[in-house]
């Protein structure tokens, strides 16, 4: 019998849940090494030769190279494992965070300090919030960021 | 006997670490969230403990793809600032109080807690943001902090009701320490973000403060409060609140003491994609 997930009917959230970290395993573990400042330096000098040492699939691969953290979290990944790309990359978590909204980092700053995201229409798949599939993307911005 | 003194509870959002580190605390994007930390800076001055056990989690640091316990109690002697990709933190490093984890690993353990013990242990910045702000930028932390860690990350995590009871057998473990140590718990985490996909940046202030009145008068029946509604009302990292519940869990009232005074108070939208909530209880005479 599958187990209960109850949470995924909220919109524009994955939750990271042992099935995911499964699919994310050598992703997530690829995010880890760059922890350590040598290999930041090894990825930056040539990130597909720093890559192809880890098992991961090529989709996963694209979305690193991309700095595509939405196709990343789809193929398993954790935002807080995906934080050290950018990290290595010198990017705030703002920025990261705003990478995946489809809002340049201006119009999300912007959203942040007059209070944030609105939690009304955006509980439940189906509703008219800017957080739902059918309203994406929702500003200027695109996926990932300069590197 | 030790005692439990007193309750922190704070977020710990690694961009007010940045800001601190980089001088950044006078800019007018920073201004107010420190200053709301100010009377808090002195009440701590003043009522430094002997020990801090501080709830909070690893965000992927120590912890990660091959190894993830719900509970890790911090046993070691000292504890390092951890290299979360930009660097470690220029902050001091963490001295542990390994007596007293030692016996609270007996007695919770034996109270039906698995805990997971750990000597080496990297701290990132969801314990050592919550130092800096109630001790600012000291050449040594004022007094031995024990690190204590809970998954929040993966699913499944610890439910509140879990946590709220843990907090209690963490307060009769102190209370059986032989030494007269005084010990506060911090709790720490929250309040509403999101940091992943499109929905990133959510902020729920009216849940928000729901949260902080119901925590202050009945948090036994907050503890209920299933994991599905942090997440819809408070975003996907909001669910660092049940954090706060160890602490909580932990006050003299929780086994038939007085009420805690509520010392401080203190919300604020927003620090980089989070909501900042604080407060501090202290422990009635009993």
């Amino acid at each position: 019998m599958p187990l209960a997930k109850p949470y995924l009917d909220i919109p524009g959230t994955t939750i990271f849940d042992t099935d995911q970290a499964r699919r994310g395993y050598w992703l997530n573990q690829f995010c880890s090494s760059l922890m350590k400042a040598e290999n930041r330096a090894r990825f930056k000098l040539d990130e597909r030769a720093y890559l192809d040492e880890w098992p991961m699939t090529e989709e996963q691969k694209q979305a690193v190279l991309a700095r595509d953290l939405n196709r990343a979290i789809a193929t398993g990944g954790n935002i807080y494992f995906l934080a050290r790309l950018g990290a290595t990359d010198g990017k705030s978590f703002q920025r990261m965070a705003a990478s995946m909204t489809g809002l340049s980092e201006e119009e999300y700053r912007s959203m942040m300090i007059k209070g944030g995201r609105s939690v009304e229409g955006n509980r439940v798949v189906g509703e008219d919030g800017d957080a739902q599939a059918h309203r994406q993307p929702q500003g200027h911005g695109k996926p990932g960021w300069e590197h | 006997m030790a005692r439990v003194t007193a309750s922190v509870y704070t977020s710990h959002v690694p961009a007010i670490g940045a800001a601190l580190d980089h001088g950044q605390t006078e800019e007018p994007y920073w201004r107010p969230l420190f200053e709301g930390y100010e009377p808090s800076r002195r009440w701590f001055a003043e009522h430094v403990p002997d020990v801090v056990l501080l709830v909070y989690n690893d965000h992927a640091t120590a912890f990660g793809s091959d190894l993830t316990p719900t509970f890790a109690l911090g046993t070691g002697a000292q504890f390092q600032p951890a290299d979360e990709g930009w660097g470690p933190r220029p902050v001091p490093e963490v001295l542990g109080h390994p007596e007293l984890a030692s016996h609270i690993a007996q007695s919770v353990i034996q109270d039906d807690f698995d805990l997971t013990l750990v000597n080496k242990l990297p701290v990132d910045h969801g314990l050592t943001v919550p130092l800096s702000l109630l001790c600012g930028q000291p050449a040594a932390w004022p007094c031995r902090v024990i690190p204590f860690a809970v998954n929040v990350v993966l699913y499944p995590i610890p439910s509140g009701r879990r946590c709220f009871a843990l907090g209690q057998a963490i307060r009769r473990a102190v209370e059986s320490y032989d030494e007269p140590l005084d010990v506060q718990i911090w709790g720490t985490g929250g309040m509403s973000h999101q940091l992943q996909g499109p929905r990133a940046g959510l902020i729920n202030r009216a849940w928000d403060q729901r949260f902080l009145d119901r925590l202050i008068a009945e948090p036994e029946r907050l503890a209920e409060t299933p994991h599905l509604e942090y997440v819809r009302e408070a975003g996907s990292e909001g669910i660092e609140l049940v954090m706060w519940l160890i602490a909580r869990g932990a006050m003299g009232d929780t086994a038939g003491g007085p009420p805690p005074r509520v010392v401080r108070r203190f919300y604020h939208v927003p620090a980089s994609n989070t909501a900042v909530g604080h407060l501090i209880l202290e422990n009635g005479a009993s």
